[in-house]
């Protein structure tokens, strides 16, 4: 086991320092939007001097690499700075929610966008699999080439397009579902799930193509070695060939397709959210950056970042373990 | 042996597909297997031995069919009967042993696991008997810690014990017949005999019946009570071992049988004082900080073959590797003709590099497939000699003749154009085309049918007699040092533990690994396998021979 510990020592530490460059990425592109926040916030007509007594109270005529280390100090101690917006010029903007320190302002809706994706994980990973088993056992057949148009034809759609099909199917024609997804705090877990189902009901469309898809094929891969005709002469079912055979050694794409895919669940669905109404992160995200409030910018790039990070490094660690080899070494 | 007949398969006809075709793989052939009876399946490969095999099973694989015929086990007809009936057999009444156990072992799920998961599937026993019933088979055939290594997963148990862990998942549900797909093929000589010994004691106390598909005849003729001979899918002959060894009536059969016969005269010891064409002296080697050569010192003298035996993983590529500079050793030296050699080839000159040249054991990977046969000649011809145009044309096909292929014809063709034994012989044209002094044969007849491996063996000899050209001879096969050697360097865990001229190696009083090495190549006798283990004693095949040095 020293060996797997070592590895993923190893790769946390690659982790930690991704995250940093990344930091000084995202640091710089945000910087680089043109225009600033003082300009957005004083319109057209402003003076100068309003302006540049704006940007003194804010910081922003300092050199940006003491910025950086400013920002990047507050971040190790936990301070995501306070809010452009919601600090001295929330009258400006009319979004007053009391809450001024970025923190407080990202926490609620981060909340809400992990439990979206969580709901989301719980019904499509497993349906993925499944499917993807299906059609590998299937292949070829009817049933295969279905499954295949089928999710296709989800993931090549646009999402909002899928949305509303899924609110003309499953919330007017047949009220199931409410199609506004407005939860906030305090609703009970019961109301919670069923007003975020058609949210995730589209999220699901959207990421089972790749999942399944890429089950299938791992799958079939593998089914011309050896060890799979010696499940076959051993007299087996199709079924079990498959699921207890090929399936643990088809693990580590299958696991890094979802990967990726959970981590676009956190940081790719601000449309859906748009469609729904659903308070989450995609859209406090796209808000900030229309009125450059940059410290909520930099926060929700940072968070981002880290759930992709996180994610891919979780794949690659569950990856690693999938392999006998390396658990139980000679 | 009772007279029931098991498998009953008549005419059948095989075909595989290839470029949206069917191209016959096995035309017409009758098989008939009595209960408790073992059949030996022999041939070249591409003769159909496995595709039959697996055919008496009623299975073929993707893109192969049965196009004609019958196949009967016991009473059921395996080719109309459902996948479902067939499920029903396989494994509790048919079970398969595979050539590579290692890649047919599932690396996921433990050795006991994948054991018990056919009785347990077919509901013959439980779960807990069948685990118990597993260890006691494991003890029959000899492996160590018969009661903890089923608890092991594939990658931490060595070939030959997988081997036998495999025959013992093939006994699992006590099965009327196995196929046994050259089973020992993949081991070294030592390994194979305690396989060999495993599977033929196994078979006969429980009375199973078995086809035992091999290319080697001694050891077919240590395991099957008939002989049917394979060539090119059609059936040459059948008959018992005996008959088939002592008065074989088809012309192909005796040529099989003659190939052993290709031995070369020693030639006299070499004059004192002469200086070797290349001398290795104490030689230390590792990959990393794993060492694996440790003091090698011997030396090959002008116009003679030195082969280089041991078993996988003893040292001998790794000594060629130090050689040729590859690998720079950590200490010791490589000398030419008495003149030290940088360690590293990088160092070297073109003329130093143009003296050692190497054949390779797999000429399908070692050619280029995009280069025709006369690029990948006229390649060292050019870059060594600096020939150009219509003399290196000329050089190229003197050398093609000194091959014997025809140069008009071969010219301009691809290697994915040439059967095997043509490939290796181009590998031998591109490293005489450097006009070298010295050439390493790393298993070069290894990968090899035995009738063309005899064909390469002779050509060498002929080239060398010709060029007076130095041979060092890596290869595992004794019956090739026989043919070929004029010295022998036995290596064991990267050291060499025996060397001398053929005649006194070959002959008694031996080291007492160059003994068990040689006591453990097959004979054709019928009956050596048999007196083999009687002398050691049953207990001491193999592993513990091998502890006792």
């Amino acid at each position: 086991m020293g060996n797997v510990l070592t590895i993923i020592l190893q790769r946390l530490t690659l982790g930690l320092l991704t995250l940093l460059i990344v930091s000084i990425v995202i640091f710089v592109a945000v910087n680089l939007l043109p225009g600033d926040f003082a300009q957005s916030i004083l319109g057209q007509g402003a003076t100068p001097e309003a302006v540049a007594s704006i940007r003194e109270d804010l910081g922003l005529d300092q050199p940006m690499v003491t910025r950086y280390f400013d920002w990047l100090g507050g971040v190790l101690r936990g301070d995501l700075g306070t809010s452009f917006a919601q600090a001295n010029f929330a009258s400006f903007t009319g979004t007053d929610s009391g809450a001024t320190t970025v923190a407080q302002q990202i926490a609620p809706r981060f909340a809400n966008t992990m439990f979206l994706a969580m709901i989301t994980a719980i019904i499509a990973v497993p349906f993925s699999i499944f499917l993807g088993v299906l059609a590998a056992l299937y292949r070829n057949t009817v049933f295969d080439r279905a499954t295949n148009i089928f999710t296709l034809s989800s993931i090549s759609s646009p999402e909002f397009f899928l949305a509303y099909i899924l609110i003309l199917f499953l919330a007017v024609l047949n009220p199931i579902f409410p199609s506004l997804s407005n939860i906030f705090e305090g609703m009970p877990f019961g109301e919670r799930v069923e007003k975020s189902m058609l949210p995730a009901l589209t999220l699901t469309l959207v990421v089972t193509a790749h999942m399944m898809r890429m089950t299938r094929a791992a799958i079939i891969n593998l089914l011309a070695s050896p060890y799979i005709e010696m499940a076959r002469l051993k007299g087996l079912s199709p079924m079990r060939v498959i699921v207890k055979h090929a399936l643990p050694n088809a693990l580590a794409p299958i696991i890094n397709v979802i990967a990726l895919n959970l981590a676009y669940l956190i940081t790719g669905v601000v449309v859906v959210e748009v469609v729904f109404v659903y308070p989450g992160i995609g859209q406090l995200f796209v808000d900030s950056v229309k009125i450059r409030d940059i410290p909520v910018v930099q926060a929700c790039c940072l968070i981002f970042a880290t759930a992709f990070i996180l994610l891919n490094l979780t794949a690659d660690i569950m990856s690693i373990l999938s392999n006998p080899r390396l658990r139980h070494p000679k | 042996m009772s007279e029931e007949i098991l498998v009953k398969m008549r005419d059948v006809w095989l075909e595989g597909r290839s470029d949206e075709t069917w191209n016959p793989i096995i035309n017409g052939v009758d098989l008939t297997l009595k209960k408790g009876e073992v059949l030996g399946l022999i041939g070249e490969s591409g003769a159909g031995k496995s595709t039959l095999g697996l055919a008496a099973m009623g299975y073929t694989r993707d893109g192969v069919r049965i196009s004609k015929g019958s196949v009967e086990f016991d009473g059921i007809d395996l080719l109309t009967a459902s996948a479902a009936v067939k499920r029903e057999l396989l494994g509790k009444r048919i079970a398969y042993v595979a050539q590579s156990a290692a890649a047919s072992f599932n690396p996921a799920h433990k050795l006991m696991d994948q054991h018990v998961e056919g009785p347990v599937q077919h509901g013959v026993m439980s779960k807990s008997d069948s685990e118990e019933d597993g260890m006691e088979l494991y003890r029959k055939l000899r492996l160590p810690n018969p009661d903890q290594i089923g608890f092991r997963y594939p990658h931490q148990v060595s070939g030959g014990q997988l081997q036998r862990c495999m025959t013992a998942m093939a006994m699992s549900c006590r099965p009327d017949l196995i196929i046994f797909d050259e089973p020992t093929t993949a081991l070294d000589v030592t390994t194979q005999i305690e396989v060999l010994a495993s599977i033929r004691d196994i078979v006969e106390q429980f009375n199973t019946a078995a086809i035992y598909i091999t290319h080697d005849l001694a050891v077919v003729a240590q395991m099957a009570d008939t002989i049917k001979v394979l060539l090119k899918g059609d059936e040459v002959e059948t008959a018992d071992t005996r008959t088939m060894l002592s008065a074989p009536t088809q012309e192909y059969t005796k040529s099989l049988w003659a190939v052993r016969s290709f031995e070369r005269p020693q030639k006299p010891a070499v004059q004192t004082g002469s200086v070797p064409v290349v001398s290795v002296q104490n030689v230390d080697a590792s990959y990393g900080t794993v060492p694996v050569l440790h003091d090698v010192s011997f030396d090959m003298h002008e116009g003679r073959t030195v082969a280089v035996v041991g078993e996988s993983g003893s040292g001998k590529s790794t000594t060629a590797r130090c050689i040729t500079g590859l690998l720079p050793p950590k200490a010791g030296q490589i000398l030419v003709d008495g003149e030290v050699m940088p360690p590293d080839y990088r160092k070297r000159s073109k003329d130093q590099l143009r003296q050692v040249q190497m054949i390779y054991q797999m000429a399908d990977t070692a050619l280029n497939p995009r280069m025709s046969i006369g690029q990948i000649i006229a390649r060292p011809v050019e870059f060594y000699l600096g020939l150009k145009g219509a003399e290196k044309r000329k050089r190229v096909d003197a050398l093609l003749e000194q091959i014997e292929l025809e140069p008009s014809q071969y010219y301009h063709r691809l290697p994915s154009e040439l059967s095997g034994g043509q490939k290796q012989r181009i590998g031998i044209a591109r490293a005489l085309a450097a006009e070298p002094k010295f050439i390493i044969c790393d298993e070069v007849t290894s990968a090899l049918d035995q009738l063309v491996a005899e064909g390469i063996l002779r050509l060498l000899a002929r080239l060398q007699d010709e060029l007076s050209l130095t041979y060092m001879f890596i290869t595992h096969d004794l019956a090739t040092v026989r043919a070929i050697a004029d010295e022998v360097v036995v290596m064991k865990d990267g050291r060499v533990v025996e060397q001398g001229p053929k005649t006194e190696m070959f002959t008694p009083p031996h080291h007492a690994y160059t003994d068990l090495l040689l006591s453990s190549v097959p004979q054709m006798d019928p009956d050596w396998l048999t007196n083999l283990l009687a002398e050691r004693g049953v207990d001491n095949i193999g592993d513990a021979a091998v502890d006792k040095m």
